[in-house]
């Protein structure tokens, strides 16, 4: 049996983030560890066409980039001995000087469940802000490709490269260390971790560029990342609602946009479309949050997507039940995207007069330049039959729209 | 162990009357502030700066030394005194870090050292 293409993308997507994690705790140093990785799915691209795939893919990729890495850092330490020292990412229990005995290191190396884990709080240190944070987490953990990342959040290619560049220097500089963090800095920490998934998997879901392709892989890794971050901390109630969330809004993917790639809204998705095995995940997962009884505010978003899931019509959601659930989620995050989505919940639960003064109580000159402000506010004053300020509102909105299947959508609405 | 440098910064206009029940106030958080580090092991050296006013700046070509009176960068804001600690790692020297900027009621900037100085020899 031989290895095709398809085979080793596969392992890639599974063993990639894994790989390096491992390989950053046994040689403390982030770079090395990447190329090493990457070195190895070289070799394995050459070798596995000719000998079939290993049994054990991940062991074989960690174990190659392994003596990749040992044979450079030898030729390296011929040159300069100090080069590990100075290199090396504190280790939690590390007592003094690092210096590692290479030879101790050949053949087998042990894969722990952590490591991946670790690779998370390090990606997502509070020392970065958080576009660099959501970089290197699909860089190190996603195994995604600079240019891919730099589609995805709109900016040039080179800058991509140098933010990645620039944060892992400051994390090696700065001497972080490599350790899942401690029960009094884990809440704020794992936050920055989900709210990191976050940010991936709304790159993914909101359609910012054509590139589908892109847009489905971002998803599916948010989703894998929130996965093995419950694996890991099966305790944490935030996690299962992230990943709830990602699954329930991930379920309409199919039905989001029509055959011409039009924009469909919500109220109007033809709803057999919704994956169901996604829906009923999420609805086991989020029953687990309840019984837990710790709400945040990723497992009260999960639970407004799970209120949509269980409508079976766009005309039977309950919107009293999402209107109290945005109310909750408003009390632990007041910010404008919240706001803006629990007035289009009162315009729907008593009208769009209703919907027009919920907008009202928030800041104009903070959401000037807000697209889903106008948006909203547009909609909501169409179907008050406020004709002339709805078709200002839309076209500040069109204005504002980077992404040409949502410009459509709008001008659409606009002329309706 | 790493090394950092904690670097306090305010305006330039920012004059400290040392009398004031404020700067008092101040004074009496960063000495605790101190006195905790030095329990901690962390302490290698504080203290605050004189005006920036008070620098002279040197710089060389080729040798060829000049002098000028004033601070470096002319800037709005000054560094006004600084930490060096020594922390286990990054975690550890932010939360030192967040106690400083709410100690001395300033901004501070944490930065590592490019290497440990050696301790001197008794």
């Amino acid at each position: 049996m031989s290895a095709t293409g398809d085979e080793l993308a596969t392992v890639f997507r599974r063993e990639c983030g894994l790989c390096t994690a491992t390989l950053i705790r046994i040689l403390g140093d982030v770079e090395l560890a990447e190329d090493a990785v990457a070195e190895a799915f070289a070799i394995a691209a050459e070798a596995w066409p000719r000998s079939g795939t290993p049994p054990n893919p991940g062991a074989w990729i960690t174990t190659t980039a392994h003596n990749r890495a040992i044979d450079r850092l030898r030729r390296e330490s011929s040159r300069s001995g100090r080069h590990l020292a100075a290199h090396r990412l504190l280790e939690a229990n590390m007592e003094s000087e690092p210096n590692p005995e290479l030879a101790e290191f050949d053949d087998f190396v042990d894969v722990v469940a952590d490591d991946q884990l670790r690779l998370m709080f390090l990606c997502c240190h509070p020392a970065l802000g958080v576009d660099a944070q959501v970089a290197l987490t699909l860089r190190l953990l996603g195994g995604f490709k600079t240019p891919d990342i730099a589609k995805a959040f709109l900016v040039a290619e080179e800058t991509m490269a140098q933010r990645l560049v620039r944060a892992k220097r400051k994390l090696r500089d700065n001497h972080a260390p490599y350790r899942v963090p401690s029960a009094a800095e884990l809440p704020d920490r794992l936050h920055a971790v989900l709210a990191a998934i976050s940010v991936v998997f709304t790159a993914g879901h909101t359609a910012i560029r054509g590139d589908e392709l892109l847009r489905v892989d971002l998803c599916d890794e948010a989703i894998r990342l929130a996965r093995v971050v419950v694996e890991l901390m099966p305790d944490e109630p935030e996690a299962l609602g992230l990943l709830a969330l990602t699954l329930l809004t991930d379920a309409r993917r199919d039905a989001r946009t029509d055959a011409d790639g039009r924009m469909i809204r919500l109220a109007d998705q033809d709803r057999a479309r919704w994956d169901r095995a996604r829906i009923a995940e999420g609805h086991l997962i989020m029953r687990a949050c309840l019984r837990r009884n710790q709400p945040g505010m990723f497992q009260i978003q999960a639970a407004i997507a799970a209120v949509h899931a269980d409508a079976a019509t766009a005309a039977a959601t309950d919107w009293r039940q999402i209107v109290a659930l945005y109310d909750q989620l408003f009390a632990l995050r007041p910010d404008a995207v919240v706001a803006i989505n629990r007035a289009v919940a009162i315009g729907e639960l008593d009208g769009p007069g209703a919907g027009l003064l919920a907008l009202e109580l928030i800041d104009a000159d903070g959401v000037a330049s807000y697209q889903p402000f106008h948006a909203t506010r547009a909609d909501l004053l169409a179907r008050s039959g406020r004709r002339e300020e709805s078709d200002a509102a839309y076209s500040r909105a069109i204005e504002l729209t980077e992404n040409p299947i949502e410009r459509r959508f709008l001008t659409e609405q606009r002329a309706c | 162990m790493p090394q950092y440098l904690m670097s306090v910064w305010h305006d330039d206009e920012y004059v400290v009357d040392f009398e004031s029940p404020d700067a008092q106030r101040m004074f009496a958080q960063v000495g605790a502030l101190n006195k905790e580090m030095m329990a901690a092991g962390v302490w290698v050296f504080a203290n605050g700066l004189m005006p920036a006013s008070s620098a002279t700046t040197f710089t060389s070509e080729g040798g060829k030394v000049s002098m000028i009176d004033g601070p470096y960068a002319e800037s709005k804001e000054q560094m006004g005194g600084f930490w060096v600690i020594e922390a286990a790692d990054l975690d550890a020297a932010l939360g030192w870090a967040r106690k400083a900027t709410v100690a001395c009621e300033d901004a501070v900037e944490l930065r590592p050292f490019q290497a440990e100085v050696p301790a001197p020899k008794q």
